[in-house]
């Protein structure tokens, strides 16, 4: 029978190996942003289980707002790698060094 | 071992293939792609779980539309890959070994007995005509409708910041006003000049062509 514990521990796999995408993809912003969309799916996770075995609806509306906030997210980012794209010819994280900091 | 627990290993393994697969994949196109299966796996597991509304609309919030926006822009920047991948590999001991950590940690809090986490069991079934749909809807229209409503805005500004940070002039564009030329009128374009009608000399006339000649 399926458990609470393992809907969490798969979120937290998941969540790991987001974690390891933006360790090894260091310089490429599209995977980076990729890998915190990933990230945010593994949170829901723990949301929708909780609000099950809860059989509380609270969960589901806060991750309906998550999503609401990713899909901004994703879209503002995107919109600024193409500016990025278009004044400095790369996506290259190390090229980014502008703002001297 | 039921069909519900078949049901969710299957889909376990197909996400954790995906979800590796976008992090590792060689070409962005790819990773995007297995980025889909994975959000697509996900809304069968939200499906499990009876989150019905939620499973749809990750699938077409998404899929449909953040995820297509992301094909948009990786076909769109003309990237070169081996410069970037250059050096992938060489973290890959410390990152696994941080990724392993976090599971491990994950797996024994999760899994010790002083978490009671097997003291949450499923509620009762729920009835077959109810609706996961109209519970969300009703809740958000009552209880959480400013959250909604701060939510909206959200999105709008979203949308107003990305046309404002995408949107530019360009220099060598032959855009023309169409209010502007509607508002033209004759006295605009065309200048009266008065010019005295003057007969020109015979004999200058003569001249010219003798010279010609």
């Amino acid at each position: 029978m399926l458990s609470l514990t393992h809907f969490l521990v798969l979120a937290g796999i998941l969540f790991a190996i987001s974690v390891l995408g933006i360790f090894l993809n260091r310089k490429n912003l599209i995977i980076l942003l990729m890998a915190i969309e990933l990230m945010l799916l593994a949170v829901n996770y723990n949301f929708i289980a909780f609000s099950h075995y809860l059989s509380d609806t609270a969960g589901q509306i806060f991750v309906f707002f998550i999503l609401t906030v990713a899909a901004a997210e994703s879209a503002i980012g995107l919109a600024i790698l193409v500016v990025l794209f278009r004044k400095l010819d790369t996506i290259n994280v190390e090229d980014l060094g502008s703002l001297k900091g | 071992m039921s069909f519900q627990a078949v049901v969710f290993y299957v889909l376990s393994l197909v996400l954790i293939v995906a979800a590796f697969r976008v992090v590792t994949a060689k070409n962005p196109v790819h990773a995007a792609l297995y980025l889909v299966l994975a959000f697509f796996t996900a809304s069968g597991h939200w499906l499990l779980l009876q989150a019905e509304f939620l499973a749809i609309a990750l699938v077409l919030v998404y899929v449909g539309a953040v995820m297509v926006l992301f094909l948009f822009v990786v076909m769109m920047l003309d990237i070169n890959i081996e410069k970037l991948r250059e050096g992938f590999w060489q973290h890959f001991p410390l990152a696994g070994t941080v990724a392993l950590v976090m599971v491990a940690e994950m797996v024994l809090i999760l899994s010790s007995p002083e978490a009671n986490l097997a003291g949450f069991q499923a509620g009762p079934a729920v009835a077959a005509d109810a609706s996961n749909v109209r519970e969300l809807g009703r809740q958000l229209y009552t209880v959480y409708l400013l959250p909604f409503e701060a939510a909206a805005v959200v999105l709008l500004v979203a949308m107003v910041a990305a046309i404002g940070i995408t949107m530019r002039k360009r220099a060598d564009s032959k855009y023309i006003n169409p209010a502007e030329q509607v508002r033209v009128r004759r006295n605009d374009r065309v200048r009266m000049v008065q010019v005295q009608a003057v007969k020109p000399e015979a004999d200058s006339a003569s001249d010219i062509n003798e010279q010609q000649a």
